[in-house]
């Protein structure tokens, strides 16, 4: 178990300094392009969007919570790419030759991409402060947004690392990468309500787990807890049956790419 | 029963997908011996260490480190060996002492263990000097050191270097070969592979031919070249038809001297007991048997003449040969 806690420590860290060395990789991680979809898209459809359909204050409001998942996404879908480095410059190698447990190069990563979404939510929920959007539910909801964030990353995160050890080249897992972020988002109510929706994408969004995420962490900022709550439950519900499907996923393709 | 040898491996074969990278392959490995795989590019030899160093599970057959099974008790074997792979593999935005640092956690060092073995590693290897730089600055060499200097931090019982010597200058060649001396002193057992052939000659215990995944040889250097069956003269013709070859071939056969005798590319490989009596003699038969001679070339046994026996092809991409 201290063994496992040593190994776990020494790999996170390496991740952290490998971030801490690429200066612009650090500065876009903090600046992420997330940021722009809130600023942005959520002042220019300021009037076009309508606050019936959305049920929100403003759009700048109601589109915080899309984004914030977006993020999560975004951080999950690209959370495999430095393992698979790894695998294709054979530091992999060098790290399974040594006695680790083998899910701690596994460990280390979920821990890494969790820290970083953490804070990249915690910059997004700042900024739509700026903008006048503050969590009706406060801290307390802002942790819990937190922590449905890590959920959804944890499978999200599984699904890239499965990639990344499944794919014969980076070229293939960059595009499935790039095929799969635009879909996930627009078919999902990160943009506009479910409600809102033409029917038949509206049949993908019910699918997405991205949009019950959504779903789950828009009242925690919007509405307040009597309206949160359920669809929290709800949220939770869907998030533990998509990680156990992902981890398992996940767990074989490790096993059959390092045994 | 005696104690298990160092390496043991029995029927071992790897097939990727299609190819069949390692066939059947079996070989001894004794403590505190240099042992080199010898072959050239896709022979099988990395696949074949993988499979040593737990890394890749091999299709059939087994491999013991030190009586322990690379397959069923991989996670022993990993505390017993150090492994220096053929790619560089440095993540270049570390420096090479946090390499180092990385790994000593990976085998459970405590810290000051861990910094106390780190400083002589680096002294052995000569990166001190660069040792707080990130790996991206680093020259091949340098990456080299530090690659060899990770292999060594567990303090393995067996390192396994793939082509350590690959792409380098000659002086960094002659200093890791002066490293791997050094470790064997120390009663350290190494399996290398090359496909140099000096490297394998002037540093190698023993080696084991291998190409295309199958072993054609195992034996010490000195051994597989006098199994040759003395000294080589190579002769070129210029009209080497079938014919003419066989009639100087029969002529040949009846020299005293001769005790063997194989065809090569537009000639005859000649083996013979010395060249004193056999050099005059055998130009003069082939004067007489009307074979227009292009070149002739007299030798002792090589290491490449032994490869070109047991393979069929010589092994052509060594760089300019070393002076031991
Ligand atoms: N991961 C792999 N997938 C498919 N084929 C491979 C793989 N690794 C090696 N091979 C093939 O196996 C053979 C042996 O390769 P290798 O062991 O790397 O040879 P060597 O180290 O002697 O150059 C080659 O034909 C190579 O193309
Ligand atoms: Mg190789």
């Amino acid at each position: 178990m201290n063994e496992q806690i040593q190994e776990v420590l020494a790999l996170t860290n390496r991740w952290v300094k490998r971030l801490s060395r690429e200066k612009f990789s650090m500065l876009f991680t903090l600046i992420q392009p997330m940021l722009f979809w809130l600023i942005f898209f959520g002042n220019l459809f300021q009037r076009a969007a309508d606050v019936q359909v959305v049920q929100a204050p403003n759009y700048m409001s109601f589109l915080a919570a899309g984004v914030v998942v977006m993020t999560v996404l975004n951080n999950g879908l690209a959370g495999g790419v430095d393992l698979l480095f790894d695998k294709e410059n054979g530091f992999l190698e060098r790290l399974m030759a040594t006695p680790i447990r083998r899910s701690s190069v596994i460990l280390s990563r979920f821990l890494f991409v969790m820290a970083i979404t953490g804070m990249q939510i915690l910059v997004i929920l700042g900024v739509a402060f700026l903008f006048g959007v503050s969590a009706e539910t406060g801290i307390l909801g802002i942790a819990l947004i937190l922590v449905l964030g890590m959920l959804f990353g944890i499978g999200l995160t599984s699904i890239s690392m499965a990639m990344a050890f499944s794919v014969k080249s980076h070229g293939d897992f960059f595009s499935v990468l790039g095929f799969l972020s635009l879909p996930m988002i627009f078919l999902s109510s990160a943009l506009v309500p479910l409600v809102a929706m033409p029917g038949w994408m509206q049949f993908f969004a019910i699918f997405n787990p991205m949009t019950w995420v959504i779903d789950a962490v828009r009242p925690l900022i919007i509405s307040g807890w009597s309206e949160a709550l359920p669809q929290v439950g709800i949220a939770l519900v869907v998030l533990i049956a998509f990680d156990a499907l992902c981890l398992y996923g996940g767990a074989k393709a490790f096993k059959r790419s390092v045994g | 029963m005696s104690a298990p040898a160092a390496i043991e491996v029995t029927n071992l074969s790897k097939t990727y997908d299609t190819v069949d990278a390692v066939k059947n392959l079996s070989l001894t490995v004794q403590h505190g011996e240099i042992f080199g795989l010898l072959g050239p590019n896709g022979a099988g030899k990395s696949t074949t260490l993988r499979i040593l160093i737990t890394t890749l599970s091999p299709t059939t057959g087994t491999a013991t480190i030190l009586g322990h099974d690379v397959v069923k008790e991989a996670d022993t074997v990993r505390r017993l060996i150090g492994y220096v792979a053929q790619e560089r593999a440095i993540d270049r935005f570390l420096t090479g002492r946090e390499h180092l640092l990385l790994l000593a956690d990976l085998y459970h060092l405590k810290k000051d263990e861990a910094l106390a073995r780190i400083e002589t590693l680096l002294k052995l290897v000569n990166l001190e000097e660069h040792a707080d730089r990130v790996a991206k600055g680093y020259s091949g060499g340098m990456k080299r050191k530090l690659d060899i200097a990770c292999g060594l931090l567990p303090n393995p019982k067996i390192l396994f270097l793939d082509e350590p010597t690959l792409g380098l200058d000659v002086q960094s060649r002659l200093n890791i070969w002066d490293h791997v001396r050094k470790l064997k002193e120390q009663g350290m057992t190494i399996v290398m592979t090359t496909n140099y052939l000096d490297e394998a000659d002037q540093l190698c215990d023993r080696i084991a031919i291998i190409d295309r995944g199958e072993i054609r040889a195992i034996g010490s250097p000195k051994d597989l070249k006098a199994s040759l069956g003395g000294d080589g003269i190579w002769l070129t013709l210029s009209d080497a038809t079938p014919e003419a070859l066989d009639q100087l071939t029969t002529a040949l056969q009846g020299l005293p001297f001769v005790r063997g005798i194989r065809p090569r590319e537009n000639g005859l490989d000649i083996r013979v007991d010395g060249p004193e009596k056999a050099l005059p003699a055998i130009m003069e038969t082939t004067t007489k048997v009307g074979c227009l001679l292009d070149g002739i070339e007299y030798h002792r046994p090589r290491l490449d003449d032994v490869f070109v026996a047991h393979t069929g092809r010589s092994l052509t991409n060594e760089p300019a040969p070393l002076e031991a």
